[in-house]
C-alpha cells in the first residue's frame, strides 16, 4: 500500500471548487484512493461529499492511500495537487 | 438612504432572539425585518414564495427488491446530474460554475452508496434518498460556514432525485407576469439559475449567508437580496415588501414615506411627472439600465423610457455567444416592461479591457484606444449581426418599436455602415453614441446620417482630456464640467438642431441637476440617468426656462476650468430663479 502525507495548500481548504478538482483527479486515477485526516477514518477520495465532509482546512495535513499498479505515481500526482492549489492550476 | 435609517414604529430593538424580533412585526404595516444584505439595491414588489419540494416519509411504501430500487435511484441521480450539467452549459459565468458543482454532488458515488445502505435496511425508496442526503447534511453542517451553506445545494439534489423517482416536476420559480419579490427558506443553485429574464426583482431568504449561492448569484444578476431573514417566513404571499439589499432590511407593507422615489410594482413615485422646463419644453428624463432586473424595476418608475440599455450583462462571463432567441427574449422582456415608452439599446460594448471568451480580440497595450465597441464588429461581424437580428425579433415579439445605437463611433463612414446594417435587419430607428472627440467635431455630417445621437459624457471626457477614466489622480481632468467637454457637447447640440436629429445625453453628467440644466442649454433633447437621480433633475429643470438653461451653458463655457464653470452656472441660476 502506497501512502503520502501532505499539507493542504488551498487557502479555503478542501471546499467546493478545490474539492471538486481534487476528487475528479482522484477518480481519474482509476484506483481506489482514500483520504484521511489524523485520527479519522479514510474516505473515498473520488467522492466530493466525503472529501468535503472531512472539513479539511488550509494548512491541515492529510494522508492519501492507494493500492495496485501505478499507485505511487498516482499518489505523487494527487499529493502535488493538494500541495499546490487545487482549482487554480 | 438616510430616510430609511429610522426604524419603523413597533419594530423595537432585537432582544436576545434577533430572528424572532424581526418576525414579530411581520404583517404589521410598516413592519421592518432585519437580515443580512448580500446584494445591493432597493426595490419593492408583492411577495411570492417558492413552493416546497416533494417530501418523503418513513411510512411511504417500500419497494420489493432493494437492489432494483438502488438501480432506480442511481438512474434518478444520474438524470439529476445530467439535467444540472445541461442547465450549466446554457447558463455560463458564475451560475455555470455553481451548477457544475451541484451536478457533481448528484453524481457522487458515496451518495448513491449511502442510499443503497438505507434501502437494504428497509427504507422506502424516496425516503432512502432523503436519509442519505440528511446524513451528509449533518456532517457538512457540523463544520459551519461555507460547508454548512452547501447543505442547501445537497438538499436540492435530493429533492430533485425524489421528484424524478415519483415522476413529478420540481416546483420552479413563480412567473406571475409582474415583478415580484421571491421569498424562500433558501434558494438552490438550480432555482436561481432560472431567475435571469424572469419576474423576480429581489430575493429574501430565511437562511443563507454571504457565501451562499443565493448571495453569489444575486450579485451576479444584480438582484437586491437579503439573506438570514427568518422573519420573512411569517409574511403572507401578495403582501407588498420593500427590499433593501444594501442595508439588509425588508419593510412589510412599506409606509408611504418610504415609497417615494423608489421603483416599485404598485404605483409610480409621487411627484414624478414628465421632465419639462418651467416654460414647458419637454425634456424626457430616461433611465440607464444594465440588467434585466434593473429594467423591470425601472419599468415601474416614472422614467419616460430607457435612454441606455447596456447589453453587456447578456454576454459577460459567458463561455459561448448567447443565441439569437435567448437575446431576443431578454430584449423583449425589457421592451414589455416599458410599455409604449421608448427604449434605446446599445449594442455590445466590449473590448480587450472587458474580454469575452467567445470574442477574442488579442492583448492590447492601450485597450481604451484599441478594439472597443463598434470596432469589434470588424473582427467579429457575426456577433453584431446576431444582436441586431435579436433586437428586430424582440420588437416583433413585443409589438413595439426599439431604437438601437452603436458605441465608440469615430467616423461618418462607421455611422453610415452601422445604420445600413441595422436597417438591413429591419430596425427603423438607428443612432450612434458620441464618445469620441472626432465624432463630436464632425457632428454636422454624422447627425445627418443617423436618426438620433446620444452623448456618453464619461468616455467623451476621457478622450477629450486624454485622461484614463480609471486614474483617480486625474479626477479634475475627468470632471464633466471641463469647458472643453462642454464645447464638444455644444457642437453636437447645434448639429442636432440644424438637422432635426434628436440628441440625448446618457453619461453621468446628466445626473448632476445643475449640469443637466447646462446640457439642455447646450442642446440636449433628452437626458438619461440612473432612476435614483431622476427626481433631482426633474425638480431642477422645472425651475428653469430654456433661456435660463442657455444662459447657464454660456456662463459655464466662458469659464476656464471645471470649478469656475460650476460656480458661474450656479451664480446665473441664483440670479434667474
Amino acid at each position: 500500500m502506497a501512502e503520502r502525507t501532505v499539507t493542504v495548500a488551498s487557502p479555503v481548504g478542501l471546499h467546493a471548487r478545490p474539492a471538486a478538482t481534487f476528487t475528479r483527479a482522484a477518480a481519474g486515477t482509476g484506483l481506489a484512493v482514500t483520504l484521511s485526516v489524523a485520527g479519522g477514518e479514510p474516505v473515498n477520495a473520488a467522492s466530493m461529499l466525503a472529501v468535503m465532509s472531512l472539513g479539511v482546512e488550509h494548512g491541515q495535513r492529510v494522508t492519501l492511500s492507494a493500492e495496485g499498479d501505478g499507485a505511487d505515481e498516482a499518489l505523487d500526482g494527487l499529493a502535488a495537487l493538494l500541495a499546490g492549489e487545487p482549482g487554480r492550476p | 438612504m438616510d430616510r430609511l435609517a429610522p426604524r419603523a414604529p413597533g419594530s423595537g430593538t432585537p432582544a436576545t432572539g434577533a430572528p424572532t424580533a424581526g418576525a414579530s412585526t411581520a404583517g404589521t404595516p410598516g413592519g421592518e425585518l432585519t437580515g443580512r444584505g448580500v446584494s445591493p439595491g432597493r426595490v419593492r414588489a408583492p411577495l411570492v414564495r417558492l413552493a416546497a419540494p416533494p417530501r418523503t416519509s418513513v411510512t411511504d411504501p417500500v419497494g420489493n427488491d432493494p437492489a432494483a430500487e438502488h438501480a432506480r435511484v442511481e438512474r434518478a441521480l444520474a438524470e439529476v446530474s445530467a439535467d444540472l450539467a445541461g442547465r450549466s452549459s446554457r447558463a455560463g459565468g458564475v451560475v455555470a460554475e455553481v451548477l457544475d458543482a451541484t451536478s457533481a454532488l448528484a453524481a457522487d458515488p458515496e451518495l448513491a452508496g449511502a442510499v443503497g445502505r438505507h434501502l437494504h435496511a428497509g427504507a422506502p425508496t424516496g425516503h432512502a434518498v432523503t436519509l442519505a442526503v440528511e446524513e451528509y447534511c449533518d456532517r457538512l453542517a457540523a463544520h459551519g460556514g461555507y460547508l454548512a451553506e452547501r447543505v442547501t445545494d445537497l438538499r436540492d439534489v435530493g429533492a430533485r432525485a425524489v421528484a424524478v423517482l415519483a415522476g413529478v416536476p420540481m416546483p420552479g420559480i413563480p412567473a406571475p407576469g409582474h415583478p415580484v419579490v421571491l421569498a424562500a427558506r433558501d434558494l438552490a443553485p438550480a432555482d436561481t439559475a432560472t431567475l435571469p429574464g424572469g419576474d423576480v426583482v429581489a430575493l429574501v431568504t430565511e437562511q443563507g449567508g454571504p457565501t451562499s449561492h443565493t448571495a453569489i448569484l444575486a450579485r451576479s444578476l444584480g438582484l437586491p437580496a437579503v439573506v438570514a431573514c427568518p422573519g420573512i417566513a411569517a409574511v403572507a404571499e401578495g403582501t407588498e415588501v420593500l427590499v433593501d439589499g444594501t442595508a439588509g432590511r425588508v419593510w412589510v407593507d412599506p409606509p408611504a414615506a418610504l415609497r417615494d422615489d423608489l421603483p416599485g410594482a404598485a404605483d409610480r413615485p409621487a411627484g414624478a411627472g414628465p421632465g419639462r422646463t418651467r416654460d414647458g419644453r419637454a425634456v424626457p428624463l430616461l433611465c440607464n439600465v444594465g440588467t434585466l432586473a434593473e429594467a423591470r424595476a425601472a419599468g415601474f418608475s416614472a422614467a419616460e423610457g430607457v435612454g441606455l440599455l447596456r447589453t453587456e450583462f447578456l454576454f459577460l462571463g459567458r463561455r459561448t455567444r448567447p443565441r439569437v432567441t435567448e437575446q431576443a427574449e431578454a430584449y423583449a422582456g425589457v421592451l414589455a416592461a416599458f410599455g409604449d415608452r421608448p427604449v434605446v439599446v446599445r449594442t455590445l460594448d466590449a473590448g480587450s479591457d472587458k474580454p469575452l471568451e467567445f470574442l477574442p480580440l488579442g492583448a492590447e497595450d492601450n485597450p481604451a484606444l484599441g478594439l472597443r465597441g463598434l470596432r469589434t464588429a470588424a473582427v467579429h461581424p457575426d456577433a453584431l449581426d446576431e444582436q441586431l437580428a435579436a433586437l428586430a425579433e424582440a420588437a416583433r415579439r413585443a409589438h413595439r418599436p426599439v431604437a438601437v445605437m452603436a458605441p465608440m463611433v469615430s467616423t461618418v463612414a462607421e455611422a453610415r455602415a452601422f445604420v445600413a446594417r441595422a436597417r438591413a435587419h429591419g430596425l427603423e430607428r438607428v443612432g450612434v453614441m458620441i464618445e469620441v472627440p472626432a465624432a463630436a467635431l464632425r457632428a454636422d455630417e454624422l447627425l445627418a446620417a443617423v436618426d438620433f445621437a446620444s452623448i456618453g459624457t464619461n468616455d467623451l471626457a476621457q478622450y477629450t482630456m486624454a485622461a484614463d477614466r480609471a486614474a483617480g489622480a486625474l479626477g479634475e481632468l475627468l470632471d464633466p464640467w471641463q469647458p472643453a467637454v462642454l464645447d464638444l457637447v455644444a457642437l453636437v447640440g447645434r448639429a442636432g438642431r440644424r438637422h432635426g436629429t434628436p440628441v440625448g445625453v446618457c453619461g453621468e453628467a446628466a445626473a448632476d441637476p445643475l449640469l443637466a440644466a447646462v446640457l439642455v442649454g447646450l442642446g440636449a433633447d433628452s437626458l438619461s440617468t440612473a432612476v435614483a437621480a431622476r427626481p433631482g433633475v426633474l425638480a431642477e429643470l422645472a425651475g428653469l426656462t430654456v433661456d435660463d438653461c442657455v444662459a447657464l451653458a454660456e456662463a459655464a463655457r466662458a469659464a476656464t476650468g471645471p470649478g469656475d464653470a460650476r460656480a458661474a452656472a450656479r451664480r446665473v441660476r441664483e440670479a434667474r430663479r
